[in-house]
């Protein structure tokens, strides 16, 4: 089943003055409980294209389809609920909100699709659990290694059961054994729970999980490798 | 969770918030403080003007107050005091005479407005007694005939002492010059010099006899309410009751104070909102050094599905809440200011002269009613309203992808 729909999708900066075209012409498609990673150098386009995907930026030309809803069309308000109820986000420097623990930075999102209390602090310690935080919920991030941070920062992304998991360089602030036991938890959900993860990374550990790998370069995909 | 946020955010850099806490309560302790020394003021000087001169609600013949001539009397002023004693309202009533008349000593002599009162009724309505020390001599408690209280100020003008003889002079009911020599039986001193200097007080029979005035008749009845709350409401019965007369609540008679009560009422929220007008800027300041410190935070919330109406309500609520936490000090150390400062008094006794020249006393009690309180916690929310709009604003046009990848 296709989770995502990508058809001549283009985005050009700056097109008043020098136009830049980040993205010339994709067409891609994702199937539910892909483990797929973007591949390219810096400037070829990777993140402009997650950032499309999420909704966080809207495309010049060309369509995107999330779930048979096309969001290309979107105004910028509907683009936030639809994040909000069908996108997880992991974020290179996690990006976890300092003043709560790891429980309620895990709890926030649920917050936000106004779950009730009980419910959203239960699925707040599972999810805890299966990111191998337990015992540290009532941390807060300070007092957390980055590798722990980006561990709640996935479990933050699962928590409003999300239709897929764009993960931008999740790896690059981690050393080796961090990078290690966090792939392994994303490969784990990825297979036990069907969750769908598109990462857009230079990270080679990451690239070797993938089992599709997209190499993007100049804004166009130059090739598509399902392992 | 967004009170709760916002309440933890505020606190992320202490040091930033209370500089702004303690700049709000101190600025907020200096209005109130200040509105409540002002008002401390105009309240001591309405007290004292309705317990030592006007009352709360006086009664005259309607031709009286335009000039002040012995014909214009109250002819049944008996009945109206029996009358007015009555009302549930009305705690006492004095009846009085008020003649002008001319005092002479053998060195000086000047005018002076003549009150003819009944001593036990008038220590009633009016604590003029009240203001005669020991040594000064008291408020016709000896029973003799022509005896005269007056003001130090007078006294001194006439080179009057105790027991000093003053000769007055006055027109009587059939037109004729008549007059008497009085013996100063008190000397007071209020703190309303230009009162003092004006007025003095003898036994009401003393000056009927000598002016042939009809002892059931009155110039002036004052009249003392329970509740300084019901005057207008009583004196609209009053003057229902009695249309033939003119009836005056002490606003009326004293319409300067009425006007300087009004404008200060004013005054107060005027200086209050300057001041947070001015801590306005630094909260603002304040709030958009924060907003800036976190625009990576922000461009996460906005991008995992915090909507602008959230994102703006968390800045707004962090801006309230700091400014409510100051606004909170500020009135609670103002409030226990007040408080102390309104028992013990603050003797402004090095410029008694200059207050007492306007009618003021130099011992000023700060008070202020908590109406006024209920006010100012607006005016600071407001400010924090206002304060919070701007860098708001700032956040809600952050891009969540640049925002989330800007190197802070």
């Amino acid at each position: 089943m296709k989770v995502i729909e990508i058809k001549n999708l283009h985005k050009i900066y700056d097109e008043s003055t020098v136009p830049v075209h980040a993205v010339n012409g994709i067409d891609l498609s994702y199937e539910e409980g892909e483990f797929a990673a973007i591949v390219g150098p810096s400037g070829s386009g990777k993140t402009t294209m997650l950032n499309m995907l999420g909704g966080l930026d809207s495309p010049t030309k060309g369509e995107i389809t999330i779930n048979n809803i096309k969001i290309s069309d979107m105004k910028p308000s509907q683009l936030i609920d639809f994040r909000l109820n069908n996108i997880g986000f992991v974020f290179q420097a996690y990006n976890l909100i300092p003043v709560l623990t790891a429980k309620e930075n895990v709890e926030f999102i649920m917050q936000l699709q106004k779950w009730p209390k009980e419910e959203r602090a239960k699925r707040a310690l599972e999810l805890m659990k299966a990111v191998g935080l337990e015992g540290r919920e009532n941390s807060r991030p300070g007092k957390l290694s980055g590798g722990q941070q980006q561990r709640v920062a996935v479990a933050r992304a699962l928590a409003s059961k999300p239709k897929f998991i764009l993960a931008d360089e999740p790896t690059a602030n981690l050393d080796s054994k961090s990078t290690e036991t966090l792939l392994d938890i994303m490969e784990k959900l990825n297979k036990e729970e069907n969750i769908t993860f598109i990462f857009s990374t230079h990270d080679a550990r990451v690239v070797k999980k993938a089992r599709r790998v997209i190499t993007v370069e100049d804004g166009k995909v130059i090739s598509d490798e399902n392992k | 969770m967004i009170w709760s946020i916002s309440w933890k955010n505020i606190w992320r850099n202490k040091l930033r918030s209370l500089i702004v806490v303690i700049a709000i309560t101190l600025g907020l302790l200096a209005g109130v403080f200040s509105s409540a020394l002002m008002n401390g003021i105009i309240e001591r000087r309405i007290r004292a003007a309705i317990e030592n001169e006007v009352s709360h609600i006086q009664i005259h013949n309607k031709n009286f107050m335009e000039n002040i001539e012995i014909g214009y009397n109250i002819n049944n002023a008996n009945e109206i005091l029996d009358k007015l004693a009555s009302f549930p309202e009305v705690k006492h009533v004095s009846k009085r005479m008020k003649i002008t008349a001319m005092a002479n000593t053998p060195s000086q002599g000047t005018g002076v407005n003549l009150i003819g009162v009944y001593p036990e009724k008038e220590k009633q309505v009016s604590s003029l007694y009240k203001y005669i020390n020991d040594s000064s001599g008291t408020y016709f408690d000896a029973k003799k005939k022509n005896s005269i209280v007056v003001s130090q100020k007078f006294a001194d003008k006439l080179n009057l002492n105790l027991r000093s003889k003053v000769v007055l002079t006055f027109v009587g009911t059939d037109g004729t010059l008549t007059g008497a020599a009085f013996k100063v039986v008190g000397i007071f001193k209020t703190s309303n010099s230009a009162f003092d200097e004006m007025n003095a007080f003898v036994r009401f029979d003393d000056l009927a006899r000598l002016t042939n005035f009809d002892t059931s008749s009155a110039h002036e009845i004052a009249i003392l309410l329970n509740d300084k709350n019901q005057t207008n409401e009583v004196a609209a019965k009053i003057a229902s009751a009695f249309p033939q007369q003119s009836t005056m609540t002490w606003l009326e008679l004293q319409p300067d104070l009425g006007m300087i009560a009004e404008f200060l009422n004013l005054w107060l929220y005027v200086f209050v909102i300057i001041i947070l007008l001015a801590l306005g800027f630094g909260i603002v300041n304040t709030m958009l050094m924060a907003v800036l410190e976190r625009v990576k935070e922000l461009g996460m919330l906005m991008a995992v599905g915090m909507n602008k109406k959230r994102v703006f309500s968390m800045i707004m609520l962090e801006t309230i809440f700091l400014t409510l936490t100051g606004g909170a000090l500020g009135m609670l150390v103002g409030a226990v200011v007040v408080y102390v400062t309104g028992e013990t008094g603050i003797d402004f006794s090095a410029y008694a002269e200059g207050f007492s020249a306007i009618g003021y006393e130099s011992i000023v009690y700060p008070t202020i009613g908590i109406d006024y309180y209920l006010g100012v916690t607006s005016l600071v929310i407001i400010t924090g309203v206002f304060a919070s709009i701007y860098p708001a604003r700032k956040a809600l046009k952050l891009n969540p992808s640049e925002a989330i990848r800007t190197e802070m």
